[in-house]
């Protein structure tokens, strides 16, 4: 069995406990909710898109450290980039999850660092955890689809 | 006979398991059970010696198939002090059971206006499908509330009640563990002129059950959760309003006729058994009565009291105000399911903690998002215990908790 420190990494726990970016926009800025069935997490994502860009991005909800560490190391990592950079992050994040988008055999583009994300590697150790990780991320890619 | 944990935990070939030279402690079983050496062999015996279809076919192996189940049959009868054998429908499971009721009985007895009263401990199972029948025929749900240590609060039920036609409830909580007061409920119902529909499903499996002396109309359980296996479950119901009731499922079993212009519904228990049952289940969860009947209800539910009692004292002496532990705190009144919250650690990473010491337990929102929202989580930790259940698995529980509390530095 993968020991805890596989899972929570410091950095992963730093986010949980001082998590960036917290918060709500105002309309116009695109929103986009997401749960997690199983185990009771909800997740709002706020979006503010200018230009093809992510000017800001706030995140609510409430869930366990990984699912909120992930919404936040997600949130620092996205904000002010491409909408295109961003649906390559995901898929590249998603990717770091074992889980692919079917149908995109394109090669995904790892030319720049994931920084922080890199810490949540270890999450694919524990399969069930990895719905935690991914939900903010499924949530901004509905809020991207809503801008 | 005497209540011996030790010997009945050498019966579940699964709990002798050693993960990583740690002994498995086993907390789910609100969730669902364990299984006993009986009833895997009851099972195996049955496909090895004597597997048939049933209900149809002349030869002697039929007949026999068919015997073995409907034997089944009469120990769920006697194990709920049922009437009738043909009043016990064999389902999916209490969720399919609760779906039959509301949408059979409901289907044809509720009309626009009608008033179905709830409570709000109510498992999903006992409130989608009224939901259901809400948007498809305009019922009116009522909700009896809850009082701070998480037991009804009856103070208005004569007022909730009044014009209902059906309040249906359950008999234990599945995240409080509270055991509601089910005779008195009936009576309530009763003397509004109501139906009463008992979810039996965290009950039945640790309790004495007897639908006479509580004056019930339905009750519903589910195998899975009582040392049988998963894919079968029970609907009680008065043979009365049984046969009032259209058919739920159509298919095969359940006719006596079918023309070109339409069908007709066989006698009970057939007319709602549409299709072939899980017939090794059914044996299995013969066999799991049969397994729970020697041992004796009334003992498992002293050995769980004590269980609890002990819980409740080790968790809050342990942890004072880092833990709160959810519903009442009379074991009188509740059974071995312990909901918490402990410091400010997400359930989902508890579990993860604890799950190192090989301790399960479930983390989550146990089906029950009404009631969650009213204790003010999204989520809670839910240790539940069962006949196999030590002390000594408690005391695994109590002391794993401390681990988490200092990883999260909470």
């Amino acid at each position: 069995m993968p020991g805890l420190e596989d899972l929570y990494r410091e950095i992963i726990l730093d986010h949980y406990r001082t998590p960036r970016n917290r918060g709500e926009l105002a309309p116009p800025a695109s929103k986009a909710e997401g749960h997690n069935p199983l185990c009771g997490d909800e997740i709002q994502v706020y979006i503010d898109v200018a230009d093809g860009v992510v000017r800001d991005i706030k995140i609510g909800g409430q869930g366990c450290s990984i699912s909120q560490s992930s919404a936040s190391m997600m949130s620092a990592a996205v904000k002010g980039k491409s909408i295109d950079d961003i649906r390559n992050l995901v898929r590249r994040f998603k990717h770091m999850m074992s889980i692919e988008e079917e149908g995109n055999d394109s090669p995904i583009d790892e030319s720049q660092s994931l920084g922080d994300l890199e810490a949540l590697q270890g999450v694919v150790k524990f399969p069930v955890r990895i719905k935690c990780a991914v939900l903010s991320w499924n949530t901004l890619l509905d809020a991207l689809n809503n801008a | 006979m005497s209540f011996d944990v030790a010997l009945i935990k050498k019966d579940f070939p699964l709990l002798q398991r050693v993960i990583n030279n740690k002994p498995l402690v086993y907390l789910d079983s609100a969730n669902t059970s364990q299984k006993p050496r009986q009833v895997i062999d009851a099972m195996s015996h049955f496909m090895e010696t004597s597997y048939a279809p049933i209900n149809r076919s002349a030869y002697q192996l039929a007949a026999e198939s068919t015997d073995a189940f409907e034997h089944a049959r009469g120990l769920c009868r006697t194990f709920i002090n049922a009437p009738r054998t043909n009043e016990i429908i064999f389902t999916k499971n209490a969720t399919e059971a609760l779906n039959l009721v509301a949408h059979s009985w409901g289907g044809a007895n509720l009309h626009r206006g009608d008033v179905v009263v709830l409570t709000q401990m109510e498992h999903h199972a006992n409130i989608v499908p009224w939901h259901m029948l809400a948007a498809s025929h305009g019922i009116e749900l009522r909700w009896v509330p809850l009082t701070d240590d998480g037991q009804l609060d009856l103070t208005n039920l004569d007022s909730l009640l009044k014009g209902a036609k059906a309040f249906s409830f359950t008999a234990m909580s599945n995240v409080l563990g509270t055991i509601t007061p089910v005779q008195q409920l009936c009576a309530a119902a009763h003397a509004a002129g109501a139906i009463a529909i008992v979810d039996g499903c965290q009950y039945v499996p640790h309790n004495v059950t007897d639908v006479v002396a509580w004056g019930a109309d339905f009750l519903t359980f589910s195998s899975h959760k009582m040392c049988g296996p998963s894919g079968i479950g029970v609907l009680w119901g008065r043979e009365e309003l049984l046969n009032a009731m259209p058919p739920f499922l159509g298919g095969g079993n359940m006719i006596a006729d079918v023309r070109l212009d339409g069908f007709t519904c066989a006698e009970l228990p057939a007319k709602f058994e549409a299709g072939t049952p899980p017939i090794t289940e059914v044996i299995g969860l013969g066999a799991a009565i049969s397994y729970l009947t020697a041992i004796g209800m009334s003992n498992i539910r002293q050995h769980e009291k004590e269980t609890v009692t002990y819980a409740l004292s080790a968790l809050n002496d342990r942890y004072g105000n880092d833990i709160t532990i959810h519903g009442p705190s009379d074991p009188e009144v509740r059974g071995a399911t312990l909901s918490f919250k402990f410091k400010d650690v997400h359930p989902h990473d508890l579990s993860q903690v604890l799950d190192q010491s090989n301790i399960c337990v479930r983390a989550g929102h146990h089906c029950a998002k009404p009631l969650m929202r009213l204790l003010g989580a999204n989520a809670t930790a839910r240790a539940s215990f069962y006949l196999y259940n030590s002390l000594d698995d408690v005391d695994a529980l109590v002391n794993a908790l401390e681990g988490a509390g200092d990883l999260f530095s909470l």
